[in-house]
């Protein structure tokens, strides 16, 4: 397979494909609807436009595989590097690449992306061409913000997924989508705009020696940044809220209930699956390694980590007493997400490690959750749990793929769930044995919410006459399940390919940001 | 051919003198069963499946077409039986079962091989790499030594006779297949359980024979109290698993390894007697409370008999409840080193082992009596292996899956026969109270003669299995009562000899409540007038020999199970008998940890030991002779007519209101608190409330203060441009002075 990869120069031209595939797919689908109403009359078809829709969606699956074997994971510089000039008078540049942990989230993304398709296959009817259009570009913003490699070009990507998700929201959402998409911008707009302001300080600190034009190269701006403590911690405190916004960490996950809640199941999928990670990546790509001083700093680590097991505990107690399904699901990712900054912040190779994975599992576990979800409220259009009861009786197939998602939520070992949540405990006991020990309650708590929640939907009595009517997935439904089932088990049973793909990275942050530190400490003990 | 590739997988250790015999495909003893769920899981769900229209918004409500399952409605025990086999029963008769007989044929062979070479190095296969992760390193590794021999045979053999019993019991079910799918994968996981040869995939076992309780549990998941117990199991489960796991994380953090050979070899870091070896197996300790229902996590188990009666035969008595005392003669090393540790675990056990006693003495269902029997004889393995007699916990824990795995499928039995005759005459009447019964002795002989020997057997009448294994337990307790590390150590300022004096009290309380409770129930069920109902009578019969055979064998092993670990006084009377065979067998295991914590002292002195003796078969003898006596089996009247108990016996029945109070004390309030404060004040209120809407609320009006500046009114913006003016004036004025 490699030897194919190379053959056809596969990772000089794979990482700008990937970004302008969905471009192209968004104005042809829009084209296509365009001139089909002015050709025929009838505007295209529904069945057209999702097929189209589809296929580039399988298309950018396919061709992204191949970095599965032709991404070294082992190498200390950037995978897959690409570097093309575009901006030259603002210094900014075009530089993408990857490693081994935005090679496992740009898959996660192309895998998931047509799943999403397929899940609101049915469900879109209206304006559907936009709405695939808008997934499209949807989809350049996050692979992006996976592959930048210079800071303007991470932000611009940082903003443009707002957009398509803003409207997906707005316009496909439930009864209360424009107070959601109105909050969800708003929120992680003013989260990342002081973000802007750092990163266009950093880039003109040091600028270009002979041109005078500020660099917002990653790499550079990685080595040449001699920053003090005080810079440091203002700068890291900008990022932070950007990122603290997205992953969401407690206090600042309000908007991902209502935005989870009234999305449609696609827009759900997608915010939990993938658009959550942009905030633990870019704390792992970007605050840490930029600021490790800070990020070292006790106060700023108790106070992280602070967050995070409030975040695990609190988002677990939430989403015991939600009566929305949908809304639970999204506390229950509060929860999630507070195991993987724990993770982050204990920082040492197990608990990076382990938080990688949970990062991965709950894409997987959740986006599965998000469509089960969809699949029921397509059948019944409620999302209440109460309207639920016994539909295991009528919906055999669906109960059992839920009952294995939950488990696989509630980290039962032999799921993906497990892998990623023991990591992240048994790392993070050897640097933060109380911040653990507080976490690993939710073991039980998870537990709680989660099988009280099915027991209302699929057990107890199949008393109410809406539900004894309903029919079982149908195949399409069952197909897009199957692929998450198999990773749910995968990634549990056996998961050493995905965690050998990490180590290198995990590590070399452990050290660039234990490293950094003391660089820093010393550079100060200079200056006194 | 898919067996020899396989084979490749795994890598075994090299040199061991078992590496050439059947030890090798050690691999298929959880893999059988595996095969057997995957199998029994698919004929299930194709079966029940009911595909769906390619579009289902378009699909109105309505639609009434049931799954195949649901139309013969999935009652179970409680309600109507539809006798509608299901339509692949046949072949899951075969192949539940018979995974199930091969891997006990499999595990006699091992056992076999294992006879014929000195066991003092683990046997260990190595399948894959779990997780690597810097210096962790979690092997999927299988571990053959003696204690996990005695287990796997436990587990198949014992599991091989209720599967069988099974086909007979619920073959009119109409969710056969998903019943033997359950099972199938609960065997898979209790092998993983015993044979994982580090703590993270006993782990997996552990949790694995949780998840499939739960689902067995709420088989019958439409009504609500079976769903309910399912999901209070598990709950109640990871309250003990939060232990296990942080157990877990103490080791690796202070260690460096969570495999068995790997802690033994690294034990010595630990402080003998010190603060975190004792917290380590304090913590384990939690997650042994939680799997074998001691206080105060014992809940779960009497709600867990709404499941199958074969599966609270298998699951809730003879194998999963038992994990816990696998546990701790697994981690022996550690807890010998913790003798306060050891203490708790000793004192714990004999509290729940009377508590749950007097409890059962006026249960009525069967099955409850049964159930907190459980408890209670769980109490006493776990005195056993905290006195460090780890031998003889695992040998009470063998006898107890014989004779409680009898005593659970002989109620299933009588609940048959019981529910047979209910719906013959569409009578509505509970199956499973007692005060239903009585008599049966003429309609179901064998089940009743069965069901005599495995209360003689648990009662602790001699030459009986229990007798022995019970004995063993409390001639330890009261030998290390003195002179033994144990008796030497302070716990929370008591001395550990006064300690196991009190435990060994307890013990022989529990004893003679032991032998009052169980005859009771032989009596109001077997013994007496029937009450079951002038024309139900006619239709009580024994049930068909696939359920009967099983019991018979059982009937057998709980009569002379003794045998298999003689104490000396018995083989002095009898030489031509061998003795401590098991102690023997598990040498290599246990011996060093048993030594550890036995002191120098060693046996009791002949003459005690034989006093000890003669104090247990009284109490057992007077605990059947006060039942006999006293209880009128003739005075009972049916469960409708039956009036409130009122005191001691209305709390006894009442279970002295745990439930109760765990659920107004911590249940209730959680989700109070959740509720009100967490979501509603915090969430809700102050964070999206105050400040989020808040900052919007303050952004506009911001705005509307700047609206009102830009009015287009002509008259406002004249006196703006005055007052400006003359602020203005006033300051060049003020600044020229």
């Amino acid at each position: 397979m490699t030897d194919f990869l190379n053959a056809i120069h596969y990772n000089i031209w794979i990482l700008p494909v990937l970004l302008l595939l969905p471009l192209i797919g968004a104005t042809g689908l829009m084209a296509d609807a365009y001139f089909g109403r002015t050709t025929d009359g009838m505007g295209s078809s529904l069945s057209r436009v999702r097929g189209l829709a589809l296929t580039y969606f399988v298309v950018e699956l396919v061709l992204s595989l191949g970095l599965w074997w032709s991404v070294d994971t082992s190498s200390s510089t950037w995978q897959a590097y690409v570097s093309l000039p575009w901006i030259p008078l603002w210094g900014a540049r075009i530089l993408l690449g990857v490693d081994g942990i935005s090679m496992l989230l740009i898959l996660l993304t192309t895998i998931l992306m047509p799943l999403a398709v397929l899940g609101g296959w049915t469900s879109i009817k209206e304006n559907a061409h936009s709405y695939y259009a808008l997934l499209l570009v949807l989809t350049t913003g996050m692979l992006g913000v996976f592959m930048a490699l210079d800071l303007l070009l991470f932000y611009v990507m940082w903003e443009v997924m707002l957009v398509p998700m803003y409207l997906i929201i707005g316009i496909w959402g439930g009864q209360r989508r424009l107070y959601a998409s109105i909050k969800f911008f708003i929120y992680t707009m003013v989260g990342s705009l002081l973000m802007l302001v750092a990163i266009l300080y950093m880039g003109f600190l040091h600028p270009d020696a002979t041109t005078q034009l500020p660099n917002f190269s990653y790499d550079y701006l990685l080595h040449s940044l001699a920053l003090t403590h005080v810079q440091q911690l203002l700068l890291f405190v900008a990022f932070f809220l950007a990122f603290a916004v997205k992953v969401p960490m407690f206090p600042f996950h309000t908007w991902l209930p209502d935005a989870h809640v009234e999305a449609p199941t696609a827009g759900s999928v997608i915010l939990a699956a993938i658009m959550l990670k942009m905030g633990t990546f870019g704390f792992i790509r970007y605050a840490l390694p930029f600021f490790p001083d800070a990020a070292m700093d006790p106060r700023v680590r108790s106070i992280v980590l602070t967050l995070a097991v409030i975040g695990i505990v609190y988002g677990a107690l939430v989403a015991l007493v939600q009566p929305d399904f949908k809304k639970l699901v999204a506390y229950s990712s509060v929860s999630h997400l507070g195991f993987v900054m724990l993770g982050i912040f204990s920082l040492n190779v197990q608990s990076v490690q382990g938080a990688l994975m949970v990062n991965l599992s709950h894409g997987i576990s959740t986006g599965a959750l998000f469509l089960l979800i969809g699949m029921i409220y397509e059948r019944r259009h409620t999302r209440l749990i109460a309207d639920y009861g016994g539909i295991a009786k009528v919906m055999p197939v669906f109960a059992t793929i839920l009952t294995i998602v939950t488990f696989s939520s509630i980290a039962v070992p032999g799921t993906n769930g497990f892998v990623g949540e023991f990591l992240v405990l048994v790392g993070s006991f050897r640097t933060q044995p109380v911040y653990a020990l507080i976490a690993a309650t939710a073991v039980i708590f998870a537990a709680a919410y989660l099988l009280w929640a099915i027991q209302r939907i699929i057990f107890n009595p199949l008393t109410k006459p809406e539900n004894k009517g309903l029919r079982d997935l149908n195949w399409r439904e069952i197909g897009l399940m199957a692929p998450l089932v198999f990773f749910i088990f995968w990634m549990g049973v056996y998961p050493k390919p995905i965690l050998e793909k990490t180590q290198a990275a995990a590590e070399r942050l452990v050290q660039q940001v234990e490293g950094g530190a003391t660089m820093t400490a010393a550079n100060e003990g200079r200056r006194k | 051919m898919l067996l020899s590739s396989m084979q490749t997988i795994a890598t075994a250790t090299t040199g061991h003198p078992l590496a050439d015999t059947a030890a090798k495909f050690v691999w298929l003893l959880p893999a059988l069963p595996l095969l057997g769920f995957v199998v029994n899981g698919l004929l299930s769900l194709t079966a029940a499946a009911n595909i769906g229209p390619a579009d289902p918004s378009a699909v109105g409500h309505g639609h009434d077409d049931h799954s195949q399952e649901s139309t013969h409605g999935a009652h179970g025990a409680h309600d109507d039986h539809h006798v509608v086999r299901h339509r692949h029963a046949a072949l899951v008769s075969l192949v539940g079962p018979g995974v199930l007989a091969a891997s006990f044929v499999l595990a006699a062979a091992i056992f076999m091989a294992m006879r014929g070479v000195e066991m003092h190095v683990p046997f260990i296969s190595t399948l894959f790499s779990w997780m690597p992760v810097g210096d962790l390193h979690i092997d999927a590794a299988l571990q053959l030594d003696p204690l996990s021999m005695v287990m796997v045979l436990i587990i198949t053999g014992v599991g091989t006779l209720i599967h069988i019993f099974s086909v007979g019991y619920m073959q009119d079910d109409p969710g056969y297949p998903r019943y033997f799918a359950y099972l199938n994968l609960f065997v898979f996981f209790m092998l993983l359980l015993v044979l994982g040869a580090n703590y993270p995939l006993m782990f997996v076992g552990w949790e694995g024979v949780g998840l499939c309780s739960y689902l067995l549990i709420g088989f019958w998941f439409s009504e609500q109290a079976n769903a309910d117990a399912g999901k209070k199991a598990f709950i109640v489960n990871r309250i003990g698993d939060f232990g296990f796991l942080v157990a877990m994380f103490l080791l690796f953090s202070n260690l460096g390894a969570l495999d068995f050979m790997g802690i033994a070899g690294s034990a010595d870091k630990l402080q003998p007697g010190g603060p975190l070896v004792t917290t380590i197996c304090l913590f384990f300790f939690l997650g042994c409370a939680g799997k074998s229902a001691q206080l105060p996590l014992y809940i779960w188990l009497p709600d867990a008999m709404a499941g199958p009666t074969p599966v609270s035969a298998l699951i809730h008595a003879a194998t999963m409840v038992t994990a816990g005392v696998y546990l701790i003669a697994r981690s022996s090393l550690l807890f010998s080193m913790a003798p306060v540790a050891s203490l708790t675990v000793a004192l714990v056990g004999g509290v729940t082992a009377l508590f749950a006693a007097t409890i059962g003495l006026k249960q009525w269902d069967i099955k409850k009596v049964l159930a907190y029997s459980t408890v209670s004889q769980l109490g006493y393995m776990f005195v056993g292996v905290g006195v460090g007699a780890y031998a003889a916990g695992v040998f009470h824990l063998m006898t107890h899956a014989f004779f409680k795995a009898l005593l659970f499928l002989g109620s299933g039995s009588v609940i048959y026969a019981m529910h047979a005759a209910y719906h013959a005459t569409h009578s509505h009447d509970d199956a499973q109270d007692m005060r239903n019964m009585g008599g049966l002795k003429q309609y179901l002989p064998i089940t009743w003669v069965l069901m005599w020997i495995a209360t003689l057997a648990i009662a602790g009448i001699p030459v009986f299995s229990g007798f022995f294994s019970k004995d063993e337990i409390l001639s330890s307790v009261f030998a290390r009562a003195h002179g033994s590390p144990l008796a030497d150590a302070v716990w929370l300022g008591i001395p550990g000899s006064a300690l196991l004096y009190f435990v060994y009290a307890l013990g022989l309380a529990a004893a003679l409540l032991t032998a009052i409770y169980m005859t009771r129930m032989m009596l109001y069920t077997f013994h007496g007038p029937n009450r079951t109902g002038e024309m139900e009578r006619n239709h009580l019969k024994e049930a068909p020999w696939t359920m009967t055979g099983p019991l018979v064998v059982l009937g057998v092993l709980s009569a002379i199970g003794g045998f298999l670990n003689l104490p000396e006084f018995f083989t002095t009377l009898i030489p031509a008998l061998p003795g401590e065979t098991l102690a023997k067998w598990l040498e290599p295991v246990v011996g060093s940890a048993t030594a550890r914590l036995a002191g120098g002292e060693g046996h009791l002195p002949a003459s005690t030991e034989q006093l000890l003796v003669g104090v247990a078969i009284t109490i057992a003898v007077a605990g059947i002779v006060i039942a006999v006596t006293r209880l009128k089996p003739a005075a009972l009247v049916k469960k409708s007519e039956s009036p409130e108990s009122v005191g001691l016996e209305k709390m006894l029945e009442h279970k002295y209101y745990v439930d109760e109070a765990y659920e107004k004390a911590i249940v209730t309030p959680t989700i109070v608190v959740s509720r009100a404060v967490l979501w509603k004040g915090i969430d809700s209120g102050i964070i999206d409330g105050l400040m989020v809407n808040g900052s919007a609320m303050f952004a506009r009006a911001f705005g509307w203060v700047g609206s009102q500046l830009q009015s287009g009114q002509v008259g406002t913006y004249a006196w703006v441009l005055v007052i400006g003016a003359v602020a203005l004036l006033g300051a060049f004025v003020r600044a020229m002075q």
